[in-house]
């Protein structure tokens, strides 16, 4: 139901059926809002570039 | 209830207080206030009262009581209490079977003498800021029934800064012990990540989760953090650190403890109000220094990207099965962190270590940092947006701005409330890791100096 070729109503589509996730059309508005927000603090925490090496917060100790 | 945990238990261990008649006051206060407050989701009376009586027995045998005897408390709801379900603030999780056992910080402040009177309003799965349940309706700020407490441990904030109860207990993974500290004008203590045993308490994002006191002065938040130090196995997070009691040194100054003042980032869309606090605590405690956090809106980002994520796999299953059942505001947020790609989360933790590592460097150069708690006082229950730098925003995700780059990576910090009028407002000591102490003892010295201070909720 992509709508105005908005790619990210594409992908919302995509996931939420490869997901299995239930997307009532009146969630849908709010669920966008939400995403768009979160992939935009996505890409500020991306912009700064890191060393290949860096390590993520979480060690796995055996 | 007008006396302090510390009085009450005085009173109760030396003979002076029956702990049966403080639990009746306090179940009394409870009836009186909470019908407006709604700060409690359940009242254990029964087992007040019966705790409260065997403690009781146990003073006339002439045994020697705990240092929280007979004080009464109160937990968020996603702290298990045996004999019921833990709701989570949640309506899917009332189906769920009653809890077994108590979470260990229920078990380690009643093995200090403290007795635990109810269940507390939390928003639900503790994914919000503003304290407000669409299922158990709104806790309401005991400083202006019309406003928000804050959130996620709203009710906790509630019921101390009402006077119902002098001590609880709150979860705060972004901000959910300080937000509503803040907004009810009460002292709060999320310690550092790993120090308290999360063990029997229903999570939100386990990478993020702490749980700590709430409290009307910082000698019951000291005696409290106290009672409930010390390593869990079930948890596996809890640290094998020995205990470090505070209240021992809470006295001791702070000659030599290196203050600053946090800038930059946690000055922009701050009200004046919220600088005039921290004015306030930085004139007392004579500090000028300013400090840069660096990359503190980074981490907030990568904060807000982990929460999402880590909530949304936490909850994937009943989204799928019971989407309509959610808070429809949790809900919407929780599909969208479900769609997040991994690649993304990834990041977050990498930059996560890194600014873990530019902290602990910055906190070779100073001991204590002070921040606002939130960037504004209570707004209205039901408010949606607030401007914040001239920018309007959803009050939701953005009353945990400042708290969230802190608790990202797990740093102690001590909420304390300045009095202002008509509202109160609470500021950050934070302090480096392990370090409660220090962040402890910076509070005391600003309540000694009678700048922060809980106010008299009106009558």
């Amino acid at each position: 139901m992509g709508t105005q070729g908005d790619p990210l109503d594409d992908f919302i589509d995509a996931a939420a059926h490869a997901l299995e996730l239930p997307l009532d059309p009146a969630w849908r508005p709010a669920v966008k809002a939400n995403l768009l927000v979160t992939l935009r603090q996505a890409a500020l925490v991306s912009e700064l570039v890191l060393p290949d090496d860096a390590e993520p917060a979480p060690v796995f100790r055996a | 209830m007008t006396a302090s945990a510390a009085e009450i238990a005085s009173a109760v261990r030396e003979g002076n207080a029956r702990a049966s008649d403080v639990v009746e006051a306090a179940l009394a206060t409870i009836r009186m206030h909470d019908p407006v407050l709604n700060a409690f989701t359940t009242v254990t009376q029964e087992r007040a009262q019966a705790t409260a009586a065997a403690l009781d027995a146990r003073r006339a045998r002439g045994e020697e009581l705990g240092p929280l005897a007979g004080v009464p408390f109160a937990v968020k709801n996603l702290f298990d209490i045996a004999g019921l379900p833990t709701l989570a603030g949640s309506k899917i999780n009332r189906e769920h079977p009653p809890a077994a056992r108590d979470a260990t910080l229920i078990e380690r402040l009643g093995a200090a003498g403290a007795i635990l009177v109810g269940a507390l309003n939390m928003g639900e799965y503790a994914y919000d800021f503003t304290g407000e349940n669409v299922h158990d309706g709104p806790s309401r700020n005991p400083h202006d029934k019309s406003r928000m407490t804050g959130g996620s441990s709203g009710g906790s904030a509630s019921a101390v800064g009402g006077r119902l109860v002098p001590l609880s207990l709150g979860s705060d993974t972004n901000g959910s012990i300080r937000v509503p500290s803040s907004l009810c004008g009460i002292f709060g203590l999320k310690p550092t990540y790993g120090r308290l045993s999360r063990a029997r308490t229903f999570p939100f994002v386990a990478s993020l989760d702490h749980l700590g006191p709430f409290a009307r002065n910082v000698g019951d938040l000291a005696l409290a953090y106290d009672a409930m130090q010390g390593h869990d196995p079930d948890d596996p997070v809890c640290v094998e650190r020995p205990i470090e009691p505070v209240l021992p040194r809470i006295d001791d100054g702070i000659g030599n403890v290196r203050i600053a003042v946090a800038g930059g980032y946690f000055r922009k869309g701050a009200a004046p109000e919220a600088l005039l606090a921290v004015e306030r605590a930085a004139a007392a405690l004579k500090v000028e220094r300013d400090i840069e956090i660096p990359e503190a809106a980074r981490a907030r980002a990568a904060a807000y990207v982990i929460t999402a994520t880590e909530g949304a796999a936490l909850h994937l299953d009943r989204l799928r099965t019971r989407a309509g059942d959610f808070d429809p505001a949790v809900r919407d947020r929780l599909i969208a962190g479900a769609m997040v790609p991994a690649t993304l989360v990834n990041k977050a933790q990498k930059f996560r270590r890194w600014y873990r590592e530019r902290m602990l460097e910055l906190f070779t150069h100073v001991d204590v940092i002070l921040a606002p708690a939130t960037p504004c006082c209570a707004p209205l229950i039901g408010q949606q947006t607030f401007v914040l730098d001239g920018v309007e925003l959803p009050v939701r995700a953005n009353l945990g701005i400042y708290t969230q780059p802190i608790s990202f990576i797990g740093l102690p910090v001590a909420a304390v409330p300045v009095p202002l009028k008509p509202l109160p407002i609470g500021v950050q000591i934070i302090a480096a890791p392990w370090r409660e102490e220090l962040a402890l003892k910076v509070a005391r010295s600003l309540e000694r100096a009678g700048v922060v201070a809980a106010p008299e909720p009106p009558v």
